[in-house]
């Protein structure tokens, strides 16, 4: 548990301090056969990968932005830098990340949460890991937690290639085949049989060079009957330019084993979000997603679970907090593809200041899957008369024999809610600010402590100033 | 801290463009206990709730003059930290929020001092000994799936916790069973214990009046005060009802 002072010491200028983009190495801005070429190279790939990518890009010339969300017209893919490199090797001493950067990580927690309450963590700066490390007493586990671009090289090169964007086809959208194209950076995650990593590992990703992508791709495989909590962060400075956020996270969950993943992201509010996220679980398998959305001008992002083996299980949980010049569209989608299969949804969205937050989920249940459950539930809070919530649930149920639920409440903020705390002496950016936290409680609670103590704090300072 | 403790003048209150208070005169001393009566719809909790600040009571005209300074321009959390104290007749749910986190977290805007978790829970056991309430209550989410008189006894523990100078009840006894309305009336009297401290109890029943010293009773009828007299009019209203303020011509609240 962190101490007390450190919450307090918190503010949003950790999220914003910016290193001068000046040592590290760039590749012109834009999307070119060249510059794909370049980041193949760059990265040593093999030569499926790099087949892969040229593949990929093909397809992303070929796609249509998606016309069905926020607007994406201020992202112009010319101007953005697709691969920034970080002027360090990766390592697995702090002591050897460079000063400035090694800093950036500091204020935001990660060594000290790694110290404290963590498996093993691995920190990337724009497009490249800077720092990964796991405890040794996992690592006899034979848990392996790795870059994805050692993983392409070693032991588990023929995993990597077996599973790599196998979940999340580069043909799926225009960004997931972007991501195919640049893809850079992200973690790569083996659970063997059977094993169950106490503590959470966590990755952390920080993107500070301006106009530039991130791109990392997060593969996890969690084998039969193992258990892992895997926690991802993401955060960047504010620039007046856009910069794009196009990361790819690949969930295998075997059979009777159990994923939670966990992410916190405060993108800075010139980010495009463009995020895809996927699990495949197999019989008797439980992924549980607990989902933060913070930050970024525009997201899309909308975890998706596969239950594809008998009895397997999903849980989402997710908050969204959509402040001003912020357009966030998330939520879930879920396919029951065998029987007996289970999905809860719970979440919470929050606007306030002119912010949009929309709610979209998707449940397929195919006919394969008789027996299913489905529950999702998603309230939406507005804290003035400006902002906008939207719900979206889709349904697509294909057998007579599932047990569907759903319920969806959108309010406004209570005036005489408001007034009641006050009356007990608490100012009322606190007293609004005590009752988003409680709305948020959902969330919260599913995340370790000292997470939650950071949404917490997140959600204040997004109530501070709000009072008109 | 003055003798004179609160000081109403010629107060006019309207709610969403309706005028409910027409010039409403009132005095409490350190220590009174007041009890304002009235039929429904004479104005009774809209004086509490512009005593409190509720914004959504507009001030009109006149004056409330608190330990000697106009309040009027003051928000509602600003009140509270001089001293005043409403308990709702409808206390709100806030889901997430739990009372015994609420209730430290209201004592420390207060006393802008942290408070030692260990005697937090201490002093909080003190108080939900004396209104009967089981300690799990401090776990759970404020106000939120309880019943009416478990809702009216955590006013009044907040009321003990954050120990105000003056306390407005607003139909703290209303539709809470004999039973309740007992141990709500032993957590007024744990209140008043401190002499220095001042009651308004705004009801329309007399149920918790009868375990109360009652200084001063008014009578609120169509957002003025029309008799003001001892405890003695409590047993008048009792007997006889509004009947004899009421105008036969009385506008529709």
């Amino acid at each position: 548990m962190r101490e007390k002072t450190y919450v307090e010491d918190v503010n949003r200028s950790i999220y914003d301090i910016k290193n001068e983009d000046k040592d590290s190495y760039k590749l012109e801005e834009g999307l070119t056969t060249k510059i794909v070429e370049q980041i193949s190279s760059e990265k040593n790939d093999p030569e499926w990968m790099r087949e892969f990518r040229l593949k990929s890009l093909e397809i992303y010339n070929k796609l249509q932005v998606p016309d069905w969300g926020p607007s994406i017209e201020g992202l112009n893919m010319d101007e953005i830098v697709t691969y920034v490199r970080p002027n360090t090797h990766m390592s697995a001493k702090w002591s050897e990340v460079p000063e400035e950067i090694k800093e950036t990580f500091e204020r935001l927690g990660i060594p000290k949460a790694e110290r404290e309450s963590l498996a093993g963590v691995g920190a990337q700066y724009d497009s490249e890991l800077v720092y990964h490390n796991v405890r040794e007493e996992v690592a006899a586990q034979g848990v392996i937690y790795t870059d994805l671009e050692s993983a392409l090289r070693g032991e588990y090169a023929e995993m990597i290639k077996e599973h790599f964007m196998k979940l999340v086809p580069p043909t799926d959208h225009k960004f997931a085949a972007l991501h195919g194209a640049v893809w850079s950076g992200g973690s790569f995650v083996y659970v063997p049989p059977g094993v169950s990593v106490e503590i959470p590992l966590q990755s952390y990703f920080r993107l500070n060079a301006p106009g530039a992508g991130q791109f990392e791709h997060t593969l996890i495989i969690v084998d039969e009957g193992a258990y892992l909590h895997f926690i991802e962060g993401c955060s960047a400075p504010k620039y007046n330019v856009a910069n794009l956020h196009a990361g790819c996270v690949e969930l295998f969950v075997g059979k009777n084993a159990k994923l939670r993943y966990s992410t916190i992201e405060n993108w800075s509010k010139n980010m495009y979000n463009l995020n895809t996220k996927r699990a495949k679980v197999e019989e008797g398998g439980t992924i549980e997603w607990v989902s933060g959305s913070f930050g970024s001008h525009v997201s899309y992002l909308y975890p998706m679970s596969v239950l594809n083996g008998k009895g397997a299980r999903s849980e989402f949980t997710g908050i969204t907090f959509a402040g001003k010049g912020q357009n966030l569209d998330t939520g879930t989608k879920v396919v029951h593809n065998a029987p007996e299969t289970t999905s809860f949804v719970n979440t919470r969205s929050i606007s306030k200041g002119g912010g949009i937050s929309t709610f979209r989920s998707s449940v397929v249940v195919t006919k394969n899957a008789p027996k299913s459950k489905s529950a999702v539930s998603c309230q939406s809070l507005m804290l003035d008369s400006e902002s906008r919530s939207d719900t979206i649930p889709a349904m697509d149920i294909r057998t007579q024999d599932a047990d569907i639920g759903h319920e969806a409440k959108i309010g406004r903020i209570s005036d005489e809610a408001v007034f009641y705390l006050m009356s007990r002496g608490i100012p009322e950016e606190d007293a609004k600010a005590l009752i988003v936290s409680g709305f948020a409680d959902n969330v919260s609670k599913e995340l370790p402590l000292e997470y939650a103590v950071e949404m917490n704090n997140l959600i204040r300072l997004e109530m501070i100033g709000s009072i008109g | 801290m003055q003798e004179k403790l609160l000081q109403i003048n010629n107060l006019s209150v309207s709610v969403e463009d309706k005028k409910i208070l027409h010039g409403i005169d009132l005095e409490v001393n350190m220590g009174e206990t007041h009890v304002i009566m009235g039929p429904n719809g004479a104005g009774k909790s809209t004086l509490g709730n512009a005593l409190m600040g509720n914004p959504k009571y507009i001030v009109d005209g006149g004056d409330i003059i608190f330990d000697g300074e106009s309040i009027v321009s003051l928000s509602a959390d600003k009140r509270a930290a001089k001293g005043i104290y409403m308990s709702f007749q409808n206390p709100l749910e806030v889901p997430g929020v739990s009372l015994g986190n609420f209730i430290r977290s209201a004592m420390e805007h207060r006393t802008g001092k942290r408070i030692k978790l260990w005697d937090f829970k201490r002093e909080m056991k003190q108080a939900m000994d004396i209104l009967q309430m089981d300690e799990s209550y401090a776990e759970r989410d404020l106000n939120v799936g309880f019943s009416g008189g478990e809702k009216k006894k955590a006013e009044i523990l907040q009321l003990l916790m954050l120990k105000p100078t003056l306390a407005i009840l607003d139909e703290t006894d209303s539709g809470l069973d004999v039973d309740a309305v007992r141990t709500v009336s032993k957590g007024v009297e744990e209140f008043r214990k401190d002499k220095k401290r001042s009651l308004i109890i705004i009801t329309h029943s007399t149920r918790i009046l009868e375990s109360l010293n009652v200084d001063y009773t008014h009578i609120i009828v169509d957002g003025k005060i029309v008799e003001t007299g001892d405890a003695s009019l409590i047993e008048e209203i009792n007997a006889r009802g509004f009947e004899k303020y009421e105008q036969p011509d009385r506008r529709e609240q």
